[in-house]
């Protein structure tokens, strides 16, 4: 019996977390579309995740590209298929890698970032002192981060496909030999619109996942140092299982026949 | 008191966390331009009454009432209105640290009335300079000021609205004696210039001589006193006479757990 009620009591725990967080995500979404609009804290925030991510997602593209274009050379050549490399990084990288690292990347850096400051004017009073001064702290604080994850990441994402294609251009290039406008022609030609767009799609839920994991679990920190901490590991871990479920869920949708 | 409401009426006011009960059929008023101190030990519940009166926390039952209007049952809109009345000083301060000083005092004229930036920009360093900061701290950091300077900032943001009503949440908790009676004339001068109504909570007595006009005093979630500031030394109430004498001998016994 004592067995079974552990069973209950996690299952009701689990109920009880998911209630919350489709509660704090429809609050969260509806105060993006009702006034008055932040827009300078929308700003702030598109700033901060856009381009003060920019460094670590360009980095990640850039050497993901190349180890993309070196593994797959390697692999391809054992049976003489060299020449779909330049196929398989724009494909790779487009449709998959571009905006899975950049989604994860912006995990670690800004949703942990998220989830500290919120958790610690939750822990310090001013979410409180936000609502005492007749300000909803769901509009003043999540809004304006859910916004700017939902914009700054697909056009994250557009950057890191062109820095993820020339790091496979340099290595193809100037490492294995390839001629330079061969290798952009092929890149280019099974390049379709769609590839294109479905990585910009996933970018766009996985900037919504990452600034919603950030806020949810920062709101909801408890008892000083120790829970800011907690809600900063949930936030990066939950936005990275988030991002890998709905990677999947998007990519059945887009490409399954 | 006269025969119009009282600003803040609180009757069988019920709140609870799990098993643990903290506010058990509170009753308390506070009338208009009064100042109020309430007294208690740690965790008698004072924090989670001024929580409850300002919706951050929705008590199990009882009744709140703020100019004759019931505010528990109240939609997030309307309370929000009805927050524009108050002020609060926040015991940590909680002044916002990406905001400069002058925009934390000016938060409520910008956000909460939409005044134009530049005209709450005047205001705030008015506020500033009546609680004694000079135009220069404006432009600071609230990490770059002292605890006392801090409390300073937080009651210039509380008054920034002239709100009709001022909380006080341990005001001078952690600052030393001659800073905190510099915080308390601070807060009698803001209150009386404003014909604000003041409900304080500490368990700093001098602070509480000093700012209020009546005291009363929380234990186990029941106010069980209530009195002028005047008549709080023969009360005849033990566990007032234990609390405002610091001993640890009375009725009141401290939950000391053995580690």
């Amino acid at each position: 019996m004592e067995f079974l009620a552990a069973i209950g009591r996690a299952f009701l725990v689990f109920l009880e977390a998911t209630g919350r967080l489709a509660l704090f995500t429809s609050r969260a979404v509806s105060h993006c579309f009702r006034p008055p609009v932040y827009a300078r804290l929308i700003g702030r925030q598109m700033i901060d995740i856009g381009y003060y991510s920019l460094p670590v997602v360009g980095l990640t593209a850039l050497f993901t590209g190349m180890v993309l274009a070196l593994q797959s050379y390697t692999g391809f050549a054992r049976f003489q298929a060299e020449g779909a490399v330049a196929t398989v990084v724009v494909l790779s990288i487009t449709r998959e890698l571009g905006p899975v690292l950049a989604g994860l990347m912006v995990a670690g850096r800004i949703g942990a970032a998220m989830a500290a400051e919120i958790g610690t004017m939750r822990v310090t009073e001013q979410i409180d002192a936000l609502t005492t001064l007749a300000t909803n702290p769901m509009k003043y604080l999540v809004a304006p981060r859910l916004i700017a994850g939902l914009c700054m990441l697909p056009l994250l994402v557009v950057v890191a496909d062109i820095i993820g294609v020339f790091g496979g251009f340099l290595v193809a290039v100037y490492k294995l030999g390839f001629n330079p406008a061969n290798y952009l022609s092929k890149s280019w030609e099974y390049l379709q619109f769609m590839d294109v767009v479905s990585g910009l799609v996933k970018a766009g839920v996985f900037g919504f996942f990452v600034s919603l994991m950030g806020c949810y679990h920062g709101y909801h920190s408890r008892g000083g140092a120790e829970g800011v901490g907690t809600a900063t590991t949930n936030a990066v871990v939950s936005a990275s299982i988030l991002i890998l479920i709905s990677n999947y869920l998007i990519t059945g949708m887009f490409f399954s026949k | 008191m006269t025969g119009s409401p009282p600003k803040i009426a609180l009757s069988g006011v019920n709140k609870r966390f799990g098993d643990k009960v903290v506010l058990d059929g509170l009753d308390l008023t506070v009338g208009k331009s009064e100042s109020l101190v309430v007294i208690g030990g740690s965790g008698t519940g004072k924090s989670v009454m001024l929580k409850c009166i300002l919706g951050l926390l929705r008590p199990e039952s009882g009744s709140i009432m703020v100019d004759g209007e019931e505010t528990v049952s109240k939609t997030r809109g309307d309370r929000e209105a009805m927050l524009r009345k108050f002020g609060m000083l926040f015991q940590g301060s909680a002044l916002f640290d990406s905001l400069k000083v002058w925009e934390n005092v000016a938060f409520g004229l910008i956000q909460g009335r939409h005044m134009p930036r530049v005209q709450a920009k005047e205001i705030a360093l008015a506020k500033l300079a009546a609680v004694g900061l000079g135009p220069e701290v404006g432009e600071l950091s609230p990490s770059e000021l002292s605890g006392g300077m801090q409390k300073r900032v937080a009651l210039a943001r509380a008054i920034a609205t002239e709100p009709e009503v001022i909380f006080f949440d341990e005001p001078t908790t952690g600052l030393d004696p001659i800073m905190a009676d510099v915080i308390n004339e601070l807060i009698v001068k803001c209150v009386k210039d404003l014909g604000a109504t003041a409900l304080s909570i500490t368990h700093d007595m001098a602070s509480a001589r000093k700012i209020a006009d009546r005291i009363a005093m929380i234990y186990q979630g029941k106010i069980i006193w209530c009195g002028k500031r005047e008549d709080i030394d023969h009360s005849g109430n033990a566990y007032v006479d234990q609390f405002i004498n610091g001993r640890a001998e009375g009725p009141i016994r401290m939950q000391v757990r053995a580690l």
